[in-house]
């Protein structure tokens, strides 16, 4: 069973200012949750630069090369067929289906990509730390697991301008 | 990000972040209002009209339409093409205007991508009902089959299409469900019972944190990037079904650029009809505007100008090709026995857009839903123009025919409508119609209370008037600078 402090804000600069303190007194995030992408958060808080888009790009490659070895194989070399005299080996003719299955590699292999990183499965119980980040309040958890002095930690919650604070209890 | 003041807001009145989802969940979590039940119920008697039009079609073959050995194709492919020509809009307002960073489509573009998914949906059961033995309709795919390795041609436009709309069907599901996840997240922390269990397991566990907005930015970026050359790429592969073919009227280069303008152009005049009712029908008027329909009329101006060029240049080239076959085609068109459909054709399309040049034209809401209707009727005549008048006068003037649809033909069109209907009333209530979480982000910076805001930190006063879409900025004495004036 995980402690978390949870510290509610109603506004998004109160909550960048707010951790910037909670941070210089040497406070760990846990996580931030939101009910819109706050932009320049993910600086705040350390998140990374996303790496969807080497996966869809490499999806992509595998999708134009699967196009073009179906094709090719089929209309190439398990049976050439003379239809009007059109050559056999059509690379202008495969360009739009290469095209189309780049796309559709791309997007789906980057799409599960997404889901898989994020925990996003169909009905999987998420982390919840309170139901208002998904309505209209900015949520931030503090680990309290290790916290020496988790009411310093109320305190200096309650100082970064949250509006709200509670206690957690997360089994996973 | 920085937003001018003198911008007209793209939220209007004064709404909370609480507001936005309270006004945006009270559809889903209500009880369905009186107008919904008509509509649902008009939508539903649609459907059982093309269940059963389509199911005798299905039973007896396609000898229960119109057609005839010379006009071959008619409402099946003129239907099918005005389908999956309404739902590019959707996909151009999601993806297109996102790479634009055109923010305005934050409060349109989840009805949109439905009103796509619903419109392809309706174009694919055109393609069923046309094949004739329609259980037959894997054979359009590469599969290895028990006649011989006997594969589809890849030289056709007809199997590129089969890729073509598959994927474009798939990848805007794709796009819509990732937009949907944060909104249904927030119907399934509000509700209770079985509703908190449904929405619970649709949204995929959604939770909002930083981490996860941040992908799913990036996800959608890059989906727009890889939707917006799909959807370009999929109407010029559906033209190519004609361009490729040798008949007069079809055998166009003209014909992939021509084909996404129609598109883009009867798409935004079916958004504009739903979003019309949409907005009144669900209160949404702080969210979808006057000017975001402004917008839109001008968006269908420029692409009905495009249109209405492409047509001219068609004249211009069966006249200038030299080729006897084209000009006689045209002039056929032109006065022949469907000049009512092609002068019907130039009316809804050329002249109505060319009206949204008077502000005071596109700003009015009846006129607006006129007009997209107008248009709506106009591009299906345009599809039908181009496929009945280029094969009624066949090469030989023995083959020459009229074509004369039957109940079939109308009740598996006009079912095909209700079947758009309803599934769009059942998103529209179960589903966020407008996309919660992206209207949120639009308060600080480019809502009507924002740029108060704004105006007060110069020292001046705004004031929004929505009845002409303008703001009056004025400086006054009394404000120092830096106050907020609210």
């Amino acid at each position: 069973m995980n402690k978390y402090a949870v510290a509610l804000y109603d506004d998004e600069d109160i909550l960048k200012s707010g951790i910037g303190r909670l941070q210089s007194a040497g406070i760990k995030i846990h996580d931030v949750y939101t009910p819109y992408p706050v932009h320049g958060l993910e600086n705040l808080v350390g998140v990374r630069r996303s790496r969807l888009d080497i996966a869809a790009f490499c999806f992509g490659c595998l999708g134009v090369s699967c196009a073009f070895l179906m094709m090719w194989y089929m209309i190439t070399y398990d049976w050439p067929m003379n239809i009007g005299g059109k050559p056999n080996f059509p690379i202008i003719s495969f360009i739009p289906i290469c095209f189309e299955m780049t796309v559709l590699f791309a997007s789906y292999g980057m799409g599960l990509t997404f889901f898989i990183v994020n925990r996003n499965i169909p009905g999987s119980t998420p982390r919840i730390m309170d139901e208002r980040a998904t309505d209209d309040r900015f949520v931030v958890a503090v680990s309290l697991n290790d916290a020496e002095d988790p009411e310093g930690i109320n305190s200096l919650l309650r100082d970064s301008g949250a509006v709200e604070i509670k206690q957690k209890e997360a089994a996973y | 990000m920085h937003e001018s003041i003198i911008r007209t807001p793209l939220v209007t009145g004064n709404p909370s972040l609480h507001d936005i989802t309270e006004d945006i969940s009270r559809p889903v979590e209500g009880k369905p209002t009186k107008a919904w039940w008509i509509g649902f119920i008009f939508s539903f008697l649609g459907l059982c009209l093309w269940l059963y039009s389509a199911g005798y079609t299905m039973t007896v073959g396609i000898g229960a339409w119109g057609l005839n050995k010379t006009v071959g194709w008619a409402w099946d492919i003129t239907t099918f093409v005005w389908w999956v020509g309404i739902g590019h809009a959707g996909t151009l307002i999601s993806a297109i205007l996102l790479l634009f960073r055109q923010n305005w489509r934050n409060s349109i573009n989840r009805s949109a991508e439905a009103m796509t998914l619903f419109a392809v949906i309706c174009a694919i059961t055109y393609i069923f009902t046309h094949m004739g033995r329609p259980w037959l309709f894997y054979w359009a795919l590469p599969l290895p089959n028990q006649y011989g390795s006997l594969w589809v041609n890849f030289n056709s436009p007809l199997v590129w299409d089969v890729f073509a709309i598959s994927t474009y069907f798939s990848v805007s599901l794709l796009f819509w469900y990732i937009g949907l996840l944060p909104d249904i997240a927030t119907i399934r922390d509000r509700a209770k019972g079985v509703a908190k269990k449904v929405y619970g397991f649709l949204s995929f566990g959604w939770t909002g944190s930083a981490r996860s907005w941040v992908r799913f930015e990036a996800v959608s970026l890059i989906l727009s990037g890889l939707a917006t050359p799909l959807v370009l790429s999929v109407h010029t592969v559906v033209s190519m079904d004609f361009a490729t073919s040798l008949i007069p009227g079809w055998h166009a280069t003209l014909f992939p650029p021509y084909f996404v303008a129609g598109a883009i152009f009867s798409g935004f005049a079916m958004v504009q009809t739903l979003l019309l009712v949409a907005r009144k029908a669900m209160r949404l008027e702080n969210y979808i505007t006057l000017y975001h329909i402004e917008l839109m009329n001008i968006i269908i101006m420029v692409t009905g100008s495009i249109v209405g060029a492409a047509y001219l240049t068609e004249l211009f080239i069966a006249w200038y090709s030299g080729v006897e076959y084209e000009q006689y085609l045209f002039l056929n068109r032109v006065s022949g026995p469907y000049w009512w459909a092609y002068w019907i054709m130039m009316t809804c399309n050329v002249i109505s857009p060319q009206l949204m040049w008077f502000k005071k034209l596109r700003t009015s809401l009846a006129f607006t839903f006129f007009i997209s209707i107008v248009v709506n009727i106009g591009m299906w005549f345009e599809r039908f123009v181009i496929i009945v008048t280029s094969l009624h006068r066949d090469f030989l003037p023995s083959s020459w025919a009229m074509f004369h649809p039957t109940f079939y033909d109308v009740g598996v069109f006009v079912g095909s409508i209700g079947v758009f209907f309803t599934l769009f009333m059942l998103f529209i209530k179960f589903l966020p119609g407008v996309a919660m979480a992206e209207v949120k982000l639009l308060l600080r910076n480019s809502s009507e209370a924002a740029k108060k805001r704004m105006a007060a930190k110069e020292g001046k006063t705004y004031q929004f008037s929505p009845e002409t879409g303008g703001v009056v900025i004025a400086a006054t004495t009394n404000v120092r600078k830096g106050e907020n004036h609210e």
